[in-house]
């Protein structure tokens, strides 16, 4: 008796810690509610799923519970119940998976127009480089990484020129453009994560994963670091502000080109 | 990941047949009393020593499907300089092709009884797959000399790392090659000494096979073959 | 199909024997035993010691993230040290150790009928081995610079890098000498359960009357020996990177301003090859765990288990299937995005079988007679648990939602729910099943309900809140969540609430070991089948059994493993071993 009412009561008790505790993703500020659509469906699917069984479970331990002159039946298989549950769970499946495909196809589909921006993360910081007039970001390599060059920028390429670098600071986005991250890592793995956003992509050093986003609404955004990266893990957070376009232009014009970043050192050593 | 997976799918393939003999579609709770045919304990008629080995043999040619998978990605990269083979590696495999060929010599002895025919062909294995070590050495301290050390590229290292795993190994095989020698000097049970160099026979095959196929995937002929296929089917 | 004819009993003449090596001193009887039974017992001992530590290790992991700023002496460093051993001990040394090396050890020869596994010498080094890569582990805690802090993934570059704790001091490469001795030796110990389940089934014990115990552990066996080369190849590969310099893993890197010497490596090809063997692990730990869930419902509903030959399937798709799943670890690890779609096709297929197993499990609770002892306690508890774990992994594995949820504190609940608690409370019930064999007495019953319940719904309570705080976007593996603004006050309270329920359920595993110990000698007696059981390893002339099993005569065997309530039979259960035919229609209606 006890334990059939203790499995309704953690089923009941599961189903409204959902629906009534505080604990909830935070609002969306990206296009990706499709993510959170898909999330919900599968609640709702596996919810319904969880309870079915577990309430069964807690109805057969009360009905069919050891008394005196009690005999369980001789029941080895019914193919017919088997098969149907099969296809049942199959179907539920699929439902879970196809809205998860079609989602995933969007999440990996970067939109022609997106502008890139670059991250680079490092032990334990974020930096940040956006195209400049011309729209090309310069290409790197660790191997260039110094106290002047800290991302590693091609002096040679001249797209990299007008780059600019924004080290160790805040990253400012326009509202409403999509952008696509490049992410970069020059020591080892980081995974740049706003959880508001709700994309997010482990950075892999020697190589540049991607993933794109339109942010939907302006404000403050903190930048967590989702992939152990160290004992500094924890701490390094990193900010991003979605601006309208005028602020954003109003930044952009404050930034350093990677050009004028790295001109006092070319002319001194140019004797 | 492919070479592991193809790897994997060998087995399964033969772990399917070998389930699609074992009645598994029979509804066990009708079947009351010995079933049908089947005399003495249930299981293979194969020594069960040369079962373990079998099982033993897929696990080790499961870890040198890993280092071959491992060896195709790490190649893909761009630093990859591949290393020109030691001469001697072509003297090592005809000595390890000799060995294999007086362990099998040794297995047909051993069944006719002839024990003079099977020492003569343990002590023949052993010698020439100690001779495959030391050349195997040589090779490695040739290319130390000649500049391609461990570190310097990828292909150097796994080089180095394959050569030296498959070395261990054939050390490994050499223990049990020398208990079955002395075996075979202390009378032995025939039938014993029979299954034992039996199974190092075995051993000694499935390790020339693993050697011909390093040296393929070292030589550079592997990636080539995949290449051609690669392009056969596209 | 037909009917076979009984047969009265066969002359056990027919029956081969093996030959045992007969211990002659107390050393090679109890220490270097070669009898599987002691194996298992030396196994199982060792894996609940270090077990120990892993549980210990959990506590100070909770003080810190209970209770951030009140415990000094848990440094960042030191925290990242607990979270990595506790995962690898878990993971390794405490369930896959105890459910093969235990539980196989023990159950695999007397529940096929034979006398010993056919390796006996084998399967003794496999032990010592272990036990040596058990102490090189431990002797990490000592070394200078402590154990490794990699997290129990080991990611390079950051496992063999200054910045984590241990990368170049001692810690990584005790662990990676460490986890190629357990390869080694469990490799040893692999070959006995799978080649004694090949070779040395009793006559009469074809696969389909084999109890889903043994399909379990030998489907997990199996996997786990083409599983564990790929983790070994891995760590070969990482302790070259380590210790000689080479770039097997590491490309380039600038680390604190200066340029290491690696370059060109691929960190990806790490993670491919640990998946490989990573994924399959959760299987390896978990089919042990569906296959002696199915005997205790079975057993304790005094039904057979709801279909059989499905559940058999269902262990042998799940194992294969089980091989390419390995990348839904690595949906966003950067990694070609069109591999997504395969690997959450393959990953979602699975749930098929897994969910089948379910269903037949609470459908033979249907029409039972169900005995509500604790062993069958802690089979509903799995159930439960199982479900859970397994529905939130259908989120983690649709490549798309497990974007947002990926490295957050929701995939630690889901995978603690689905491979800690829901395994380990298999192992209680199992344990609490067959202490009787293995020590000829019952396990005392109040102590038994007491942590039955603590630990079942104590162990909820820290799993199922804790997936919220992940949805909220809370990062895993961070020693502090101050200073973040998804996590609100209210968070920080449920997250104390969460340590306190995790020091609670640990005290409950202190009241199971003086059970263990205590009722060595003041448990009740059990006799040799207390739970009238049909399965071979209860039908033993000794309890405990002795060196041999099955005395003088091995068993035969006339029936499968679940003919309990046979409609017409004279008990609700009847042996494997008993001949003769009961039960006029056994076709259902």
């Amino acid at each position: 008796m006890a334990v059939a009412l203790v499995l309704v009561l953690v089923v009941v008790g599961s189903v409204l810690f959902h629906f009534l505790s505080p604990w909830w993703w935070t609002p969306i500020a990206s296009n990706w509610d499709y993510i959170d659509n898909t999330i919900i469906i599968t609640f709702w699917i596996t919810g319904v799923v969880f309870a079915a069984v577990v309430l069964f479970m807690a109805y057969c331990v009360f009905r069919f519970r050891h008394r005196q002159g009690n005999q369980a039946a001789y029941e080895p298989e019914n193919k017919r119940l088997e098969w149907w549950l099969t296809i049942v769970t199959a179907v539920g499946v699929t439902a879970l998976l196809v809205p998860g495909l079609f989602v995933w196809n969007r999440f990996v589909s970067v939109p022609s127009d997106a502008t890139e921006v670059e991250v680079v993360g490092q032990q334990w910081q974020w930096s940040f480089r956006l195209p400049g007039k011309d729209g090309k970001l310069g290409t790197s390599d660790t191997r260039n990484v110094s106290v002047e060059n800290p991302l590693g920028v091609i002096a040679s390429d001249p797209n990299g020129q007008d780059d600019v670098v924004v080290e160790a600071a805040d990253l400012h986005l326009p509202v409403g453009k999509p952008v696509k991250m490049l992410l970069r890592s020059i020591d080892v793995l980081h995974d740049f994560y706003v959880p508001e956003f709700r994309a997010k992509m482990d950075m892999i050093p020697g190589s540049v994963t991607y993933f794109w986003f339109t942010p939907t609404k302006t404000g403050t955004f903190q930048v967590l670091c989702a992939e152990l990266c160290g004992q500094g893990h924890p701490l390094m957070h990193g900010v991003v502000m979605v601006d309208t376009q005028e602020d954003y232009t109003a930044w952009l014009g404050e930034q350093q080109t990677f050009a004028q970043l790295s001109a006092p050192q070319q002319v001194g050593s140019a004797e | 990941m492919s070479v592991i997976l193809v790897f994997l799918l060998v087995i399964v393939g033969f772990a399917g047949w070998w389930l699609s003999h074992q009645r598994l579609m029979a509804k066990p709770w009708l079947e009351q009393g010995v079933i049908g045919d089947i005399i003495g304990p249930e299981g293979s008629a194969l020594p069960t020593a040369k079962i373990g080995l079998g099982v033993f043999l897929a696990v080790v040619g499961c870890l040198f499907a890993l280092f071959t998978s491992a060896y195709f990605m790490r190649m893909a990269l761009s630093d990859w300089q591949a290393l020109p083979l030691p001469r001697v590696l072509w003297f090592n495999t005809g000595v390890l092709v000799l060995s294999s060929i007086a362990l099998q010599c040794a297995v047909v002895a051993a069944r006719r009884g002839q024990i003079d025919t099977v020492r003569l062909g343990l002590v023949t294995a052993g010698l020439t797959a100690l001779a495959f070590l030391i050349g195997q050495l040589v090779a490695w301290r040739e290319l130390t000399a000649d500049g391609y050390l461990l570190t310097a590229n990828p292909a150097n290292s796994f080089f180095y790392l394959i050569t030296g795993m498959h070395g261990l190994h054939i050390l490994g095989g050499l223990v049990g090659l020398s208990r079955t020698t002395a075996g075979a000097w202390n009378g032995a049970r025939p039938e014993r000494l029979r299954l034992s160099v039996e199974l190092c026979a075995m051993y000694w095959h499935f390790l020339l096979f693993v050697w011909l196929a390093i040296f393929a995937l070292l030589a550079g002929w592997a990636a080539t073959f995949i290449e051609i296929c690669r392009q056969l089917l596209t | 199909m037909v009917d076979i004819t009984p047969a009265d009993a066969v002359p056990p003449a027919e029956v081969a024997e093996m030959e045992l090596y007969h211990p002659h001193s107390w050393w090679t009887k109890y220490v270097f035993s070669q009898d599987a039974k002691v194996i298992a017992i030396q196994y199982s001992a060792t894996a609940t010691a270090i077990g120990l530590v892993a549980l210990v290790l959990s506590w100070l992991m909770r003080l810190q993230l209970g209770f951030p700023g009140t415990f000094d002496f848990i440094t960042p460093e030191a925290y990242y040290q607990f979270i990595t051993m506790h995962g690898m001990i878990m993971v390794i040394y405490l369930l896959t150790a105890l459910f093969l090396g235990g539980f196989g050890n023990y159950l695999i020869p007397l529940m096929v009928g034979a006398r010993d596994m056919v390796f006996p010498y084998v399967n003794m080094l496999s032990y010592w081995i272990y036990l040596l890569a058990v102490l090189v582990l431990v002797s990490s805690f000592f070394a200078p610079g402590g154990p490794t802090g990699a997290g129990w993934t080991l990611y390079p570059p950051q496992a063999i890098m200054t910045g984590t704790p241990g990368g170049q001091d001692w810690g990584i490469m005790l662990m990676l000498i460490s986890l190629i001795l357990f390869i080694i030796g469990f490799t040893m110990g692999g070959l006995n359960y799978v080649v004694t389940v090949l070779q040395a089934r009793t006559r009469g014990m074809t696969l389909m009357r084999l109890p889903l115990t043994v399909w379990g552990i030998f489907t997990a066996t199996v996997m786990a020996l083409l599983a564990f080369p790929a983790l070994f190849v891995a760590c070969v590969m990482m302790l070259f990177d380590r210790a000689l310099g080479t770039s097997f893993f590491m490309p380039a890197i600038v680390e604190m301003g200066e340029q290491l010497q690696h370059g060109g490596g691929s960190p990806i090809l790490f993670q491919h090859l640990f998946w490989f063997f990573g994924h399959p692990e959760v299987y390896i730990v978990a089919l042990p765990a569906f296959g002696i869930v199915s005997d205790l419902i079975s057993t304790h509903a005094r039904k057979n288990i709801f279909g059989y030959r499905m559940m058999v399937w269902a262990i042998v798709g799940i194992g294969a299937l089980s091989f390419v799943v390995w990348a839904h670890h690595m949906y966003v690890s950067g990694m070609h995005p069109y591999f997504g779609f395969f690997f959450a096709t393959t990953t979602l297929i699975i749930a098929v079988p897994t969910a089948i197993k379910v269903y037949n499990w609470v459908l033979t609770l249907w029409r039972g007679d169900i005995h509500l002892t604790i062993p069958m306690l802690f089979a509903l508890a799995f159930i439960v648990t199982f479900v859970n774990g397994g529905l939130t992994g259908l989120f983690l594995g649709n490549v798309v939602v497990d974007v947002p949820l990926s490295d957050t504190m929701f995939v630690v609940a889901h995978f603690h729910m689905v491979m800690g608690v829901a395994p380990i409370l298999v192992i209680f019930g199992a344990i609490y099943h067959w202490y009787p064999k293995v020590t000829g007495r019952m396990l005392n019953e109040a102590m038994g309900r007491f942590h039955f319940w603590v630990t079942f719904l104590g162990a909820y309570l820290i799993f199922f809140p804790m997936h919220y705080i992940g949805l909220m976007g809370v990062p895993r593996r961070y020693n502090e969540l101050t200073d973040m603004t998804v996590m609100t006050e209210s968070a920080h309270h449920l997250n104390s609430f969460i340590s306190i329920m995790a020091f609670m359920v640990g005290f409950a595993q202190m009241v199971f070991l003086f059970n263990l110990i205590w009722s060595i000698r003041h448990g009740r007696e059990a006799g040799g089948n207390p739970w009238r059981a049909t399965t071979l390893e209860w039908q033993t002339p000794q309890t405990p059994p002795a060196h041999g099993n099955f005395g003088k005569e091995l068993p035969i065997v006339y029936r499968w493993a679940y003919d309990y309530s046979v409609p017409g039979a004279k008990e609700d259960f009847i042996p494997q071993n008993m001949p003769g035919s009961f039960g006029s229609s056994r076709e259902p209606a």
